[in-house]
């Protein structure tokens, strides 16, 4: 294991007290900072910041052909790279499990929630559609990636714009972007990580914590169309071998919700 | 209009006929199948042996590993043989949720591989998959206090359903299909797998991992069943 096991009972001892090093509470995040528009050559972007957790996320937009079974519907492709340069535990190569899962449920809260209206990426049914890149890279890594991912691909989209399709010749003309952004609703999805250390839960954990962590479930919600007091749970994922008690599940189940509440009042804020 | 009848006609908390056979593979030291209804995965367990690279070694204890994987022609569009973001992912829960029953610290220094093989699928194959590799680890002699039930639950619509199949995951209509593949330590009843693809309120998730739970235990009966009948046999 990369921190020490003295360290690992170091912060048991803290949480037993419902303390944290840096005297957070259990279920507090850290300063969220969110930046848009990060990179030219994206059709949208951001760099989102969870204390010292640092990731960017780019949207390219192409087109493609639709699956057999959605003829209609844009694609969607979430992709995350851990990178070396953003921790000594990373290493170079193709994506290891630990990207490939962060990927997946970025991917299924999106997809889940309907945040992208795909029907409206047809460009022509069966043929063509318009397809939807998400790449996130880790700069720094401090813990809880998952939700600073999420956060950073929900932000990247909705400052997408369109690029501009040249129906001649059937391509994107990339370079040159519309003023036309992503068909998205309103049912912006986020995620929350819940980490349990003994019997303790709690949220945004640096990477000390992480590392000190049994078990680790996110959750990824967003408000239900049409009824907006209606918060519901599209993605869940329970992660390390540690189990849970059903009774734990619920609970966090429900905090999940405040929390879902308060990180989206945040995330307003932010953006004025 | 509301999900008010199974398409294939269960009730709603009723899983597919299911079955269960240890025993299946000869050179495997543990080996099972496991099926319900029309998706089948089979599991072969080879170890406890000593793990390579020798750095990855733990001297306080073993490691399990899974490798989930489906054939190319268990699905209607052909699947690409070779590992996928998804196989690897489900490999990667399906270990989450046997590790908790295997005593890993009595093998330290080695590894246990569990290969599972989706042979035919109609949803749900994760769950068939880790009912399997619970047998076949038992079916291995490996020191286990319980074994591992799974079992999918989800809702359809309005109507929170057990062991759903292909057709229900796809069913759009309402509030659609939310999936929910669970499962549970036979004796501690706690919950070593939970994912989650969907729409569901926090007091719908409980109603189905309460009849999850439920189902689970008709689970562990076959599995439990499955390994009495190799005593017999031999």
């Amino acid at each position: 294991m990369k921190i020490s096991d003295l360290m690992k009972k170091r912060i048991q001892e803290f949480l037993d007290e419902e303390k944290r090093f840096d005297n957070r509470k259990l279920l507090e995040f850290r300063k969220i900072e969110i930046e848009t528009g990060v990179s030219k050559n994206a059709e949208g972007s951001a760099r989102v910041k969870i204390g010292d957790t640092e990731v960017i996320a780019g949207v390219k937009i192409d087109v493609t052909e639709p699956y057999t079974d959605h003829e209609d519907e844009g694609t969607l492709m979430v992709v995350a790279e851990l990178l070396p340069l953003s921790s000594p535990h990373f290493e170079p190569g193709p994506p290891r499990i630990e990207a490939i899962e962060l990927a997946r449920i970025v991917d299924r809260g999106l997809r889940e929630s309907g945040f992208i209206d795909f029907k409206k990426l047809c460009v022509k049914k069966g043929e063509k559609v318009f397809g939807v890149c998400v790449d996130i890279y880790s700069i720094n890594n401090d813990g809880n990636l998952i939700d600073a991912s999420c956060l950073a691909a929900v932000s990247a989209l909705k400052t997408a714009r369109m690029p501009k399709y040249d129906t001649k010749l059937e391509r994107i003309k990339y370079g040159e972007l519309t003023s036309k952004g992503l068909p998205l609703t309103k049912n912006l999805p986020l995620t929350i990580t819940f980490h349990k250390i003994g019997e303790k839960i709690l949220i945004d954990p640096s990477s000390e914590e992480e590392e000190t962590s049994e078990g680790r479930i996110s959750f990824a919600l967003s408000r239900n169309p049409g009824k907006k007091e209606d918060i519901v749970i599209n993605a869940i994922q329970k992660g390390n071998p540690k189990t849970f008690e059903e009774k734990e599940i619920f609970e966090i189940a429900e905090l999940a919700v405040e929390k879902f509440k308060e990180l989206e009042k945040r995330i307003k804020t932010k953006e004025k | 209009m509301a999900y008010t009848k199974r398409i294939d006609g269960r009730k709603f908390n009723e899983t597919r006929k299911m079955e269960a056979k240890v025993n299946i593979i000869k050179n495997a030291d543990g080996s099972a199948l496991f099926r319900f209804g029309d998706t089948i995965a089979i599991a072969a367990v080879y170890g406890p042996k000593p793990l390579h690279p020798q750095h990855l070694r733990n001297p306080e204890k073993g490691l399990l590993r899974c490798n989930y994987d489906m054939i190319s022609f268990s699905v209607s569009e052909r699947k690409r043989p070779g590992p996928t973001r998804r196989s690897q992912e489900i490999s990667k829960v399906s270990e989450w949720a046997l590790t908790p029953i295997v005593e890993l610290e009595k093998y330290p220094n080695t590894v246990i591989d569990v290969h599972i093989i989706v042979l035919q699928a109609n949803a749900s194959t994760r769950c068939a998959g880790i009912n399997a590799a619970a047998l076949a680890l038992a079916n291995a002699g490996i020191p286990m206090k319980q074994l591992v039930s799974s079992v999918s639950v989800g809702k359809i619509d309005k109507k929170v359903v057990v062991d759903l199949i292909k057709e229900e995951e796809d069913y759009r209509e309402g509030e659609g299909s939310t999936d929910i593949p669970l499962a549970f330590l036979s004796k501690s009843g706690e919950i070593s797998l939970l994912q989650l693809d969907g729409k569901i309120r926090p007091k719908e998730l409980d109603e189905a991992i309460k009849i999850g739970r439920e189902a689970s235990k008709e689970v562990y009966e076959i599995q439990k069943r499955a390994l009495k009948a190799v005593g017999e046999e031999k």
